[in-house]
C-alpha cells in the first residue's frame, strides 16, 4: 500500500467508477443499463486521464497576456486526447443502442437471457 | 467551345457510372448483390402469455422441466463471482492508485518535454490562443481527421441498421408506415409551450454554437463542443415544429453533401503538408496576429469542417432512431 | 473548494451506483444525464474548459436524448406498455 491514496482521490473516485461500470456489465441484464454501465466505465477513463494532466494552481491551457511560460499552464496534452474520445464515445453509444432496437424489433424483449434463450430455440 | 455527347455515349463514360454509384441505384452489369432477408421471429399468443408470465415459464417450456437446482445454483454462483472479481478490480487500481506520484504535482514524469513544447512554441507555431484546440487541429490533425471518419462511418452503420424501406418489410415486420404512427403515439402535435420555448431558445442556441466554433483558436471550445451545440438546437427545432419545417433545410442530400464537403475539405487542407516535404510546422498560410478572429492560419477552417460533420452527426443520429431515414 | 471536490467525487460515485440499482429504466437514464452534469463541472474544476463544454453538450445533451428515443421505440418510457417485462417482476 504506497503513501499516496488520500492525495490521489481523484483518481481512486476513477478507479471505484470503473469497477462500478464494470460490475453493471457483468450483473445486469438489461442491455439499455449494460449500455450506461460501458458510458460510466468511458467517463472513468477521461476523468483518470485529467487528473494526471492536472498540475495544482494552474491555469487552463489558453494564453493570457502573452505568458509563454510552461510553469504557469497545465498539462495540454490529456485535454486534447479526451475531447476526442469523449466524441467518439456518443457514436459508440449510438451505434450500440440501435443494435439494441434491432434486437427488440426481432424477440421484443430487452432481456440478455431471454435473447439467448430464443436464438437457441431458433436453432442457431 | 464544348460538344454535348449522345446519351449512348454518355451511359459509357465513368461519369454515368460513378453518378449511379453514389445515388446508389443498382447496377444492371455487376448483378444483384442482396441478402436475403431473414424470417421474421414468430410467436403464438399462448408463447406470448408464457413469456410475460416470467422467465420460469420459459425455462419450463425450452426444457420441459423447473430450473433445475444446478442451474439455480450457477446463477448464484455468477453473480458472487461477479461481485467478487469487481471488488478485487477495485482493490487492485486502487492498490496501484496509491502508488502513483501525487495529483497536481508538477514534477510528474507526464509533464515532460512534449507538453512544455506546445505550450512555449505553440503560439508561435500554430498561431492559436487556446493550446489545446492548436494541438489538435495543427500537430495531431491527422489523428483529428480519423476522429471525424470515425463519426461518419457510425452514421453509416447507423444507417443500416436502422433503415426502413418505403413498403417493403425489413424482416422484423415493421413498415415505414407502422414506424411512423409507432413514432406520432408520444409526439406532441403543436404543443404551444414547446413551440414558444424553442422559438426564443433555439436562435440563441445557434449563435451560441456559432460562437464556440468560430472562436475555437481563441477560447475554449472548438470544432468538436460547437458542432454538438448546433446538432442538439437543430434536435429542440425538430421537436417542437415537426419533419415538416425541418425537411425543408435538411434531408438526406444535406447531409451527404455537407459531411462529403466537410470531410474532403479536411482532408486537402492537410494533405498540402506532404507536397511541402510532410512537415507540418511550414506553413503556406500566413497566421496573423494573435487573438485576433481571422489568424491561425488553417485552425478556423479546420474548425468550421468538425463543426460542421459533428452537427450532421448528432442530427442524423437522432433522425435515424425516430424515423429510420431522413 | 477542496470540499466542494469532494463532494462532487461522492456524488458521482453515489450517481454511478444509484444507476445500477435503480428498477425504473427512465429514471436510471435521468440519474445518468446527471452524472454527465457533475462531470462536466469537475472538468471546470480541473482547469479543462473545452472538455466541460463538450461534455455538458454531448454527455447530458445528446447521448440522453438518443436513450429517451431508444426507450420511446421500445414502448418502456410510458411504464404502462409491455415494453420491458423484466421491470414488472
Amino acid at each position: 500500500m504506497g503513501a499516496n491514496l488520500w492525495v490521489n482521490y481523484g483518481e481512486a473516485v476513477a478507479a471505484v467508477l470503473f469497477g462500478i461500470g464494470f460490475g453493471n456489465l457483468l450483473l445486469q441484464k438489461n442491455l439499455i443499463k449494460k449500455i450506461i454501465g460501458l458510458n460510466i466505465m468511458d467517463s472513468a477513463v477521461y476523468l483518470f486521464l485529467a487528473e494526471k494532466g492536472y498540475i495544482e494552481g494552474r491555469a487552463a491551457p489558453i494564453v493570457v497576456n502573452g505568458v509563454q511560460e510552461a510553469a504557469a499552464y497545465i498539462n495540454p496534452i490529456p485535454s486534447g486526447l479526451v475531447l476526442t474520445g469523449i466524441v467518439v464515445s456518443v457514436s459508440v453509444s449510438a451505434l450500440m443502442l440501435s443494435l439494441t432496437i434491432r434486437l427488440y424489433r426481432r424477440y421484443h424483449t430487452l432481456d440478455l437471457d431471454q435473447i439467448s434463450l430464443m436464438i437457441k430455440r431458433e436453432g442457431r | 467551345m464544348s460538344r454535348k455527347k449522345t446519351e449512348k455515349e454518355y451511359q459509357k463514360s465513368f461519369a454515368y457510372y460513378f453518378f449511379r454509384w453514389l445515388n446508389g441505384e443498382k447496377d444492371e452489369y455487376l448483378g444483384e448483390v442482396e441478402i436475403t432477408p431473414k424470417e421474421p421471429y414468430r410467436e403464438t399468443e399462448e408463447e406470448k402469455r408464457a413469456r410475460i408470465r416470467g422467465k420460469r415459464a420459459i425455462f419450463l417450456r425450452l426444457y420441459g422441466a423447473k430450473k433445475t437446482r444446478a442451474v439455480r445454483a450457477f446463477e448464484l454462483f455468477y453473480k458472487a463471482a461477479s461481485v467478487v472479481f469487481c471488488g478485487i478490480l477495485i482493490c487492485l487500481l486502487l492498490l496501484t492508485v496509491s502508488y502513483l506520484p501525487p495529483t497536481g504535482a508538477a514534477d510528474k514524469p507526464v509533464n515532460n518535454e512534449v507538453s512544455e513544447r506546445y505550450i512555449e512554441n505553440g503560439l508561435q507555431e500554430t498561431g492559436a490562443v487556446n493550446i489545446v484546440s492548436g494541438m489538435i487541429l495543427d500537430y495531431r490533425a491527422f489523428d483529428t481527421l480519423g476522429e471525424s471518419h470515425v463519426l461518419f462511418i457510425a452514421t453509416i452503420t447507423v444507417l443500416i441498421l436502422l433503415r426502413l424501406d418505403k413498403k417493403k418489410n425489413d424482416g422484423a415486420g415493421i413498415t415505414a408506415e407502422q414506424a411512423e404512427l409507432n413514432d406520432a403515439v408520444y409526439e406532441p402535435k403543436s404543443d404551444t409551450i414547446l413551440q414558444t420555448a424553442a422559438f426564443i431558445l433555439v436562435p440563441v442556441i445557434m449563435i451560441f454554437g456559432l460562437y464556440v466554433i468560430l472562436n475555437g483558436h481563441l477560447g475554449p471550445g472548438g470544432g468538436f463542443s460547437g458542432g454538438a451545440i448546433i446538432g442538439a438546437g437543430l434536435i429542440l427545432y425538430l421537436n417542437a415544429f415537426g419533419f415538416e419545417k425541418t425537411e425543408r433545410f435538411f434531408t438526406e442530400k444535406t447531409y451527404k453533401w455537407v459531411s462529403f464537403g466537410a470531410l474532403s475539405f479536411y482532408c486537402l487542407a492537410k494533405s498540402y503538408s506532404f507536397y511541402t516535404g510532410a512537415n507540418h510546422l511550414e506553413n503556406i498560410i500566413p497566421k496573423g496576429t494573435p487573438g485576433a478572429i481571422l489568424s491561425s492560419g488553417l485552425i478556423l477552417p479546420l474548425n468550421i469542417a468538425v463543426g460542421l460533420v459533428v452537427a450532421c452527426t448528432m442530427y442524423a443520429f437522432y433522425v435515424l432512431f425516430r424515423k429510420g431515414g431522413f | 473548494m477542496r470540499v466542494f471536490t469532494y463532494l462532487l467525487m461522492a456524488f458521482l460515485i453515489l450517481c454511478a451506483i444509484s444507476v445500477s440499482l435503480s428498477k425504473n429504466l427512465l429514471n436510471s437514464i435521468l440519474i445518468y444525464m446527471s452524472f454527465s452534469l457533475i462531470m462536466s463541472i469537475i472538468w471546470v474544476i480541473l482547469e479543462s474548459p473545452d472538455l466541460a463544454i463538450t461534455e455538458a453538450a454531448v454527455g447530458a445533451g445528446v447521448t440522453s436524448l438518443l436513450f429517451f428515443v431508444t426507450l420511446k421505440k421500445i414502448h418502456a418510457i410510458s411504464g404502462k406498455e409491455s415494453g420491458d417485462e423484466q421491470e414488472k417482476d
